[in-house]
């Protein structure tokens, strides 16, 4: 069972991630095979597991300022900053556009 | 509380001087025949099959706590820039959420109030998207197993226009859970480039999610009006809209009696209780236009326009969103106890019992208005009115306290004159420079027999200037005094006849 383009599509979507090329898609293809291993156990009636903190205690913290104030230290992060502002670019960029700014990017 | 619709609505026909649809509604008129009685109605006029609205509403309602659901940084609206924003908030590598206990009762509170199930055991999930204001990619809400489940809101509305007619109606509550919000982006669209400030980032979130059981702005409106109440009569949130404590997105469809529901659309950007019943008014026009056109419905997001008083496609919406779902991987399940259920050697800081929180909540509005119509004998719509204005009802106690004057009496006084000089200035019952004890000596006067009622409305004009000067001293001054004495009376009773003969 192949992955399709449009699922591939997706995935780059959705994920940002970047197959690249036929290997990088034969990898996810094995990754894939690998995984369905798990089909073979049968767990009929079997509950999932969905964290192993599932019998941990989860601690409730007191409502106290404890933290924050840093703009200076968290601003050093960032490549452009208007007065304190984080600046990002005007919504989502469709992916397409991406690679040709990369290109652009890599070529200047 | 608002008038009331019958739940199905028929094609519009153009309103008023020939203004084009669709189009912002004339002012208090609706474009739309209603039936009252909330029956299906057979075909109109127009021979057109009627057409039923639904309407379901996504609630969020922002926490009101000192530190955000997960971090330690400081709540607070208008602060400069980035500047209550933790490690954790910004996402930076090796920071992991620790749960705010405050927030936790909030949502139990909150789910009770709204007569919900909560549930002992709920979990935590990760809903992945990208956009620069969510630095992490993903949002920590409760997709599987929210907090509390299955409860209800009921709400009144007015039938006629003279308010004296309410029913009751009520929405079933899907779901609370509790989420982070997302920082802010400023658009600056001059430079081609988004500001973001990520003070808001992490701050915990109820979201309340209301079933389809509405069917027009007007229910829509007062649905949210009643859950504000109730929030800031809980002090789980003060839900103040305009500085986005509490935002609506509204999901509308149209159907014909007897088909299954139509396509829905998502409508965002309200932020008011009056845009809130305009957006989904126009919307319900907008779909009833375009499927009878022969059009089709988009399942797509839409934002509200104010000005305009439409609803436009969003952008940076296109395609259906896959969120990816997961388990937050740093987070035990939430257990919440009863008094049961109450485990015997755990540090009580770390324990929330849910009876507990029950037996401490307040008064809710419904029950606050069923006992001051029962201990004033007023209207019901006279409680509404009372209740829907800050401080209002307890200015109303405070004067009959200090009044002979019946509470039916005095509550004219308080809706009909205070209220409206108080809206008139766009003043809060706070702000009144007519405090309760003066409103009182006032009406003490005027039952009292010593002045009139149209002097008392003189005095209190006057009064409101707020130039320190007490109800008797301002009628000595104008001479507003009613004459008691009956010699004087006849006397000037027999003058105006004189008067008059001479003629």
């Amino acid at each position: 069972q192949k992955v399709s383009v449009e699922v591939l599509a997706h995935l780059e979507q959705l994920a940002l991630v970047d197959f690249r090329d036929l290997e990088g898609v034969e990898r996810l293809q094995k990754a894939i095979q690998f995984a369905d291993q798990l089909h073979e156990v049968n767990t009929d009636g079997v509950e999932p597991m969905d964290s192993v903190l599932e019998d941990r205690c989860l601690y409730l913290r007191e409502d106290d300022v404890t933290e924050g104030n840093c703009t200076k230290e968290l601003l050093e992060n960032a490549r452009e900053k208007v007065e304190e502002y984080f600046v990002a670019p005007p919504g989502n960029i469709p992916l397409a556009k991406l690679e040709e700014q990369e290109a652009f990017l890599q070529g200047s | 509380a608002a008038r009331g619709c019958g739940g199905v609505w028929h094609r519009a026909r153009q309103c008023g001087a020939g203004r084009p649809w669709p189009g912002p509604f004339p002012r208090g008129q609706r474009a739309v025949a209603c039936n009252a009685r909330g029956g299906a109605v057979p075909a109109g006029k127009s021979g057109l099959a009627p057409w039923i609205p639904v309407v379901g509403l996504e609630i969020h309602a922002q926490i009101s706590s000192n530190s955000k659901l997960f971090s330690g940084s400081q709540v607070q609206f208008a602060a400069p820039p980035n500047s209550l924003v933790s490690f954790f908030d910004a996402s930076l590598p090796g920071t992991l959420p620790v749960l705010n206990r405050r927030c936790v009762e909030a949502a139990v509170m909150t789910g009770l109030a709204l007569n919900c199930s909560i549930n002992k055991k709920s979990l935590f999930d990760r809903k992945h998207y990208f956009y620069a204001d969510l630095p992490a990619g993903y949002q920590i809400t409760q997709q599987r197993v929210p907090i509390a489940v299955n409860g209800s809101l009921s709400y009144s509305l007015c039938i006629d226009n003279k308010m004296s007619q309410m029913v009751t109606k009520t929405v079933r509550i899907k779901q609370i859970q509790l989420e982070q919000d997302s920082g802010k982006s400023l658009h600056d669209d001059t430079r081609c480039q988004t500001l973001v400030d990520l003070n808001r980032a992490g701050v915990g979130l109820m979201e309340v999610v209301m079933e389809p059981d509405m069917c027009c702005g007007e229910e829509a409106a007062a649905a949210v009006r009643e859950l504000q109440l109730i929030l800031q009569t809980l002090g789980s949130s003060q839900a103040v809209m305009a500085e986005g404590q509490l935002r609506v997105d509204a999901n509308v469809s149209v159907h014909h009696p007897g088909e299954p529901y139509g396509v829905r659309t998502e409508v965002k950007n309200i932020n008011s209780i009056r845009f809130l019943a305009k957006a989904v008014d126009y919307e319900i026009q907008r779909q009833i236009e375009e499927l009878e056109n022969g059009g089709t419905i988009l399942n797509e997001t839409r934002a509200f326009d104010s000005k305009l008083g439409c609803t436009v496609p969003m952008r940076d919406k296109e395609g259906k969103q896959d969120y990816r779902f997961m388990p937050e991987p740093n987070l035990p399940p939430l257990i919440l106890y009863d008094a049961k259920s109450l485990p015997a050697n755990m540090n009580h800081q770390q324990v929330i019992n849910i009876d507990w929180i029950h037996e401490r909540l307040p008064d809710l509005p419904s029950v606050k208005r069923e006992k001051l119509v029962e201990q004033y004998g007023i209207l019901p719509e006279h409680s509404f009115a009372l209740l829907n204005e800050d401080g209002l009802a307890e200015f109303f106690e405070s004067v009959v306290k200090q009044t002979q004057m019946k509470p039916k009496k005095v509550i004219g006084w308080i809706l009909n004159d205070l209220l409206s000089y108080l809206k008139q200035h766009s003043l809060t019952v706070k702000e009144s420079p007519v405090s309760s004890f003066l409103l009182a000596d006032l009406l003490n006067l005027l039952e009292k027999k010593e002045i009139s009622s149209s002097a008392a409305k003189q005095v209190l004009a006057e009064l409101w200037k707020g130039e320190g000067k007490t109800p008797l001293e301002i009628v000595k001054e104008q001479k507003l005094e009613l004459l008691q004495d009956q010699k004087e009376l006849e006397q000037i009773c027999q003058a105006v006849i004189d008067g008059h003969e001479n003629e």
